[in-house]
Parts: C-alpha cells; structure tokens; sequence
C-alpha cells in the first residue's frame, strides 16, 4: 500500500508542477511596480488579418509587442507579455496570463486593413460593481470605468503624435475576461486625407511612432494612477 | 472442371441479365422524357410584389468607425423574420457595391435565415414582446469577410442597429455560421454572445 501513496503522491506533484509551469506568462513580472501586460494577439495557427504586405496579423503585433516591452522597460516600466514567439494561444489563456500579472493596464494589440490610424476599442460591458467572485465572460465589467480612462489617455497621446484614432467599443473575449484597465489597440494603415496609404501596420517606422505614444500614455496613466 | 452445361447456364444468365439492364435503362429514359414532356413549368401563382416601403439601413463606415442612418425604399415582405432577413440583405448589398465605405464582399446572399424567438432578458414593460433576432450566416460570407477587430465589430453593430431601427421589438441579436455557433467572425468580433441592439447607436445619419 505504500507504493500506491507515493504513486498518488507523485501524481499530485507532477499535477501541480505542471499547473504552475502552464500558469507562467511568457515573461514574469517584478513585484510592486507599475506593470503592463501586452497582448500580442493571434500566433501559431491563428494567423490572424492578412495584411497589404503578406505579413500576417500575428507577425505585426508580436512584432509590436516587442517594441513596446522594449520602451516600457527603459520608462522603468515592469512588462508581462503573453506571448514571446509565434505560439497559439487561445483567449482564456490569454485571460489567465493577464489576471496573474495583477496589471495596471493592458493592451491587446491588433492590426489590420480596414480604416485609418489607430482603433482603441473598450469593451462593450456595461459597468458593474466589483465583485469577489467576477463571471469571467463578463470580468471586465468592473474594470470598464478604468478602461476608458486608459483609453483616454491613449487617445489623447496618439493625438498628440499627429495619428488619427478612433475610440470604440467591442466584445472581445480576450479583454472581456480582463480584470485590469484593458483596451484593444489595432493598428491601421496611416491615410493621407484623400485616403492614400501613406504608411502600412507593419512598417517599422509607423510602428516606431504609435508604440512611443502609446508608452507616453502608459507614462501618463502610472503617473495618474499614483496621484490621491 | 466445370461441367459444360454450367458454363452455358452462366453463359445464358449473363447474356439474360445484360439484355435485362439494357431493357431497364431504355424504361427509365422513356419515363423520364415522358414525365420531363408532361410536366408544366408555368408558375402556378403569380409572384407577389410588396408594395415600396421606407426602411432605414444603419451602414458602418470604416474611415471613422462611425454608423450612419440612410433611408432607402424598397418592398419589404409582412412576416417580420422575412422581413429582417431583406433588410440584412439590402444592408449586406450596400456593403458589397465597389464604392462602399465597409466593404464586405458577398451581398444579401451571406445571410441564410433570420429567426425571431422570445427575448432571453427580463420582461421589460416598456417591450413587453421583445424577441431576440437568430442571423444565420452562411459559412461563404464568414470566411470572405475581412478579418479586423474594426471592420468585424462596425458589421454586427450596424446589423444590430438595422434591426433596431427598423424592427423594435428586436432587442437581442445573436449569430450562428452555417447553423452553428461560432467563436469570432472572422477571427475578432465575438460572436458567442447576445448582442443587445440598444447598444448599437448610430452615430449620424444621410438620406442618399
């Protein structure tokens, strides 16, 4: 019989380690800092938008999530990425990677065709009370009166870079399970005003320009966050 | 060794049995023609033509991610599901012009069905028949539309307020692909959820 306890045991171990290595965001974050959690969205299978480049989706916002962990980190902001490399990663996980990180703000990223300039999008739940136990389709709802603060603050930064915005609301399951200030960035070709493409999603220098709006932003909304 | 009046019995029987098919087919060809001869294709009942009704279409536009109302004229059928289903059409045809403002290739053809069932939420008194509208869109329209978290909300909001505008007991709207739930659209919008059409505003409107 004792075989059969350690066997269990044993089990239960590898059960939790196994647990706790799935648990892991792809980058850990430092404790009692401001954090940001970026969310590259799509990757592996999930290509994601087709963009004018061939690139896929996937390609320009890990692409992006990297610029940005790289700007943030030098503000002396502490980052969590969801993902590093070209993994599949499906919205829960998303979701759970996030909520770990305790984050006061996160930002799934997009990019896309369609429109001009960039999109934030809040989610579309109607604000509700915070609650111990949140639903997690509908865990942002708490959190959406921040959300839009954080999506002011984006605008207000991409305004001020000279990049056109569009402030909307969407479900998105991802950022709907997201218990922090969430908000959707996608990232659109820049348009000369008859409508041109003057700069695609995945140019580099375009890319070099939202990424260092969107950390004056992040920059604002710590600073915001830390007054009484 | 097989005896030889086996193989001329085998011989007989397939010979029996060629002749038998040849026979059969000739039968069924001759029924055919006779059934294709016989049959009148005239149309039994003359088609009936809806009077020209306004109807508001909530089109997107995706240079400002905005919803504008434009008032169009056009028959509309009297059962509600019919109904809804043409207007989704109308809207899904404007998307589908060269000049379009959302374009979504597919047109009026993207949507298969449109069911009205009792709304899901609490009995409002203010509605107190308030339905939920089923789009089932076709598998051809999901795959063709393009992918972005923009152009994929700014269709099923302006479906959303379409509904709304014109069918006003329509409170929820929900989405299925080929008759069957699924995830996003086309790989943003969400459409597991019932969508409440009082939150699909527009945003201005034009009348063409």
């Amino acid at each position: 019989m004792h075989w059969i306890r350690r066997a269990i045991l044993a089990t239960a171990l590898a059960g939790a380690t196994a647990l706790q290595a799935t648990a892991q965001p792809a980058s850990p974050a430092p404790s009692g800092r401001f954090i940001v959690v970026l969310d590259a969205a799509h990757g592996g299978a999930d290509t994601g938008a087709r963009l004018a480049s061939g690139q896929a989706e996937k390609s320009a916002t890990l692409a992006l999530s990297v610029r940005l962990r790289s700007l943030l980190s030098a503000r002396n902001i502490a980052v969590v990425t969801t993902r590093e490399s070209d993994a599949t990663l499906d919205a829960n996980r998303r979701a759970t990677v996030t909520n770990h990180a305790a984050a006061q703000a996160c930002l799934s990223l997009h990019a896309s065709e369609s429109g001009s300039g960039v999109h934030l999008f809040v989610s579309s739940l109607a604000p509700a009370p915070a609650t111990n136990f949140p639903a997690w389709k509908t865990a942002q709802a708490a959190w959406v009166t921040r959300s839009i603060a954080l999506a002011g603050a984006l605008n207000s930064a991409l305004l001020h870079a000279g990049i056109n915005v569009t402030l909307e609301r969407t479900t998105l399951s991802a950022v709907d399970s997201m218990i922090c200030p969430a908000v959707a960035v996608e990232i659109a070709p820049a348009r000369s005003p008859d409508g041109k493409v003057t700069a695609e999603p995945d140019d580099a220098a375009y890319q070099a320009r939202v990424a260092a709006a969107l950390v004056a932003a992040l920059a604002d909304f710590r600073t915001e966050a830390r007054q009484p | 060794m097989i005896p030889r009046y086996q193989k001329v019995l085998f011989i007989i029987l397939l010979v029996a049995s060629l002749v038998m098919g040849v026979v059969l087919w000739r039968l069924r060809e001759r029924a055919h023609k006779r059934m294709l001869a016989g049959e009148d294709s005239a149309p039994t009942r003359a088609p009936e033509v809806a009077p020209a009704e306004q109807a508001t279409l909530v089109a997107a536009n995706d240079a400002d991610g905005s919803l504008l109302s434009q008032n169009f004229a056009f028959p509309l059928p009297q059962d509600p599901g019919a109904r809804a289903r043409v207007l989704i059409g109308k809207l899904l045809d404007l998307y589908a012009t060269p000049d379009s403002n959302h374009p979504v290739s597919g047109g009026a053809a993207g949507v298969a069905e449109v069911f009205l069932l009792p709304a899901t939420a609490p009995k409002d008194p203010q509605n107190p028949n308030a339905e939920m509208a089923v789009i089932n869109l076709t598998g051809n329209f999901a795959a063709s539309h393009p992918s972005g978290l923009e152009t994929e909300t700014l269709t099923v909001l302006s479906i959303c307020a379409t509904l709304r505008a014109n069918l006003p007991r329509v409170t929820e709207v929900r989405f299925l692909v080929d008759g069957q739930p699924r995830d996003t659209l086309a790989g943003h919008a969400d459409l597991t959820r019932t969508y409440l059409t009082a939150n699909a505003v527009p945003t201005g409107g034009t009348n063409p």
